[in-house]
């Protein structure tokens, strides 16, 4: 089981040094996880520690595809108005 | 500046983001080494730069530490200057503390003749602390916006803390701990400590003035307040919502307010984080990290050159504000024997920096505000504008901006510049700023003051006195 980031991400850097694991690297044109080494902080914290500091609304998605923090669940945007 | 006390007063002496005297001389930069944040602010967009110390909207070129300083010793041997050199983003400063230490214990070794800055939004600041002093690092910036949780709550909306993001009122209460915490302790070591405020209205704008009582108490020198900007195109959460900024009125109503005994910085134009040159003056272009790799720097020899422009400004800051100190007493004593009362009066003025009055009309991007008064006068802060002649290109544009730069000096009755165009004369007399071109050169608040007095002997202030009452 691993999270995965994708494009949205904005190479910020907040989530890299926090993860206990060393699965997220520097890598053009984002940030990515490593599937191997992510074990969702499993057994190191109750939240994974990426998915918990990035500020960015789907740009890491959980095992199944679905983003961690879907649209709006962090800036708080009514949905219309980021569709807009 | 001067009613601080004297240790202070030295401190800031020639920090232009403090001092009001030193920005017309001195100049900042800012470099860009810290991307992450370790929370969310409804005026920023992560996407771009830390919306407390830019211009929302703005992306900085990312540093690495050793670029960083390699550009602050190419800008500080060109530009002598530059003796502030501040670490503002993009993200929060203290949330990346590897980056920001390791560029200021870089610098402190290779330009001991550079101050040092930060800026944070408090939430790891009580541990880092310890850190700062020992980099010797005596100014830093804490943008705090509300004591109260609930006010807090429409500000953040999450924190990330204890290896948890934390959402709602919870976080707020947390930050604002933390901040406060940060301030005691940074006083408590004798660093310096500035206070931003972000003024948003019907969310912190009545809240601010207890903010700035509290943060004033604790021993903070300087409380700055700032408007908020939120175009929608920013993507914000205020943005997008329709929340607005203050109008230059509110935000001048605001600083008056909080002000009392403490110092408001007035001067602040909220800067780009990553500017380099005098303050408002940005040179960045100048300094891009392919260009500065070019760039040959021997610092050693650069900093006796800077040793003696620095002597040079400074004596001559010494000896404006001495002559400031005598004019004071004397207009003071005329003062007594008058015992006239005259109503306040709020002047644009157009300078390039140094103090004195040498900026065209047109070509002013922005304008500083004073107040003359029958106590004299003095600074209000910065309103910015689009160059109401650019030079060809934009002059098909002129009307629209004419009437921009009209709006921008609302409430003024006077315009100061080196020189005024015969075509915006008139429109700028029909909105009641009389534009005056008389005293370029001359120091700022010289003219400021002889301008009053024309007015005062032509007997304008009392005439539109009985006509505010009226309105009022
Ligand atoms: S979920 Fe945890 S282990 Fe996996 S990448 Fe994120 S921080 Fe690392
Ligand atoms: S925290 Fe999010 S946006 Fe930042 S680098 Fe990690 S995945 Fe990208
Ligand atoms: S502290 Fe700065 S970077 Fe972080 S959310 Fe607030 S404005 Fe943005």
């Amino acid at each position: 089981m691993a999270l995965e980031i994708i494009e949205l991400c904005t190479n910020c850097w907040a989530c890299q040094p926090l993860c206990p694991s060393k699965a997220i690297y520097e890598a053009k044109p984002h940030f990515l996880i490593d599937p191997d080494k992510c074990n969702e902080c499993s057994g190191d914290f109750e939240d994974s520690q990426c998915a918990s500091i990035c500020p960015i609304e789907g740009a890491i998605l959980n095992a199944d595809g679905e983003p961690m923090n879907p649209p709006g669940s962090l800036t708080n945007i009514p949905l219309q108005k980021l569709a807009a | 500046m001067n009613h601080l006390p004297e240790h202070i007063r030295q401190k800031v002496f020639n920090h232009p983001c403090y001092s009001e005297e030193a920005h017309h001389y001195f100049a900042r930069m800012h470099v860009a080494v810290a991307p992450a944040c370790n929370i969310q602010c409804n005026y920023c967009n992560r996407k771009y730069d830390c919306a407390n110390e830019s211009r929302p909207g703005v992306v900085s070129e990312l540093h690495h530490p050793v670029q960083a300083v390699k550009k602050v010793l190419a800008v500080a041997a060109t530009i002598p200057q530059m003796t502030v050199l501040g670490i503002a983003g993009p993200g929060d400063p203290l949330a990346n503390p590897e980056r920001t230490f390791e560029t200021f214990r870089m610098l402190s070794e290779q330009a001991p003749d550079i101050k040092l800055c930060v800026s944070t939004n408090g939430l790891s600041l009580p541990e880092q602390v310890e850190q700062l002093s020992q980099y010797n690092i005596d100014h830093v910036t804490i943008t705090i916006n509300c004591v109260d949780p609930d006010v807090g709550a429409q500000i953040y909306p999450w924190i990330f803390w204890k290896n948890k993001r934390i959402k709602g009122r919870e976080a707020a209460e947390i930050l604002i701990a933390q901040q406060q915490k940060g301030l005691e302790m940074l006083v408590a070591k004798g660093i310096l400590v500035k206070v931003n405020s972000v003024m948003i209205p019907g969310v912190n704008d009545k809240h601010l003035e207890e903010v700035s009582k509290i943060v004033k108490a604790k021993g903070a020198f300087l409380h700055n307040v700032m408007p908020l900007i939120s175009e929608a195109e920013h993507g914000t959460f205020y943005g997008l919502t329709g929340q607005r900024g203050p109008t230059n009125e509110e935000l001048q109503a605001l600083q008056d307010a909080c002000e009392g005994d403490m110092n408001m910085m007035r001067h602040c134009r909220q800067c780009r984080a990553d500017a380099v040159g005098l303050l408002g003056e940005d040179r960045g272009s100048e300094f891009t990290m392919d260009k500065v790799e070019q760039m040959e720097i021997n610092y050693p020899e650069a900093m006796k050159m800077r040793a003696e422009v620095h002597a040079a400004i400074n004596e001559e800051l010494e000896s404006k504000r001495l002559a400031k100190e005598s004019k004071v007493q004397l207009v003071s004593i005329q003062g007594l024997q008058k015992k006239e009362t005259t109503r306040p009066v709020l002047m644009a003025v157009a300078t390039k920096g140094g103090g004195v009055i040498n900026e065209h009309f047109g070509h002013a991007g922005e304008f500083l505000i004073y107040e003359a008064s029958s106590d004299g006068v003095r600074f209000i802060g910065h309103r910015k504008t689009t160059p109401y002649c650019e030079g060809d290109i934009s002059c098909g544009d002129g009307e629209s901006v004419l009437d921009k730069t009209l709006k921008v000096l609302a409430g003024c009755e006077a315009v100061l510049c080196s020189k005024v165009g015969y075509e915006p004369w008139g429109p700028l007399e029909a909105a009641g700023i009389q534009p005056n071109g008389e005293h370029a050169m001359e120091p700022i608040e010289d003219a400021v003051l002889k301008v009053y007095e024309e007015m005062r002997v032509a007997g304008k202030l009392e005439a539109k006195a009985d006509e505010q009452q009226k309105v009022a």
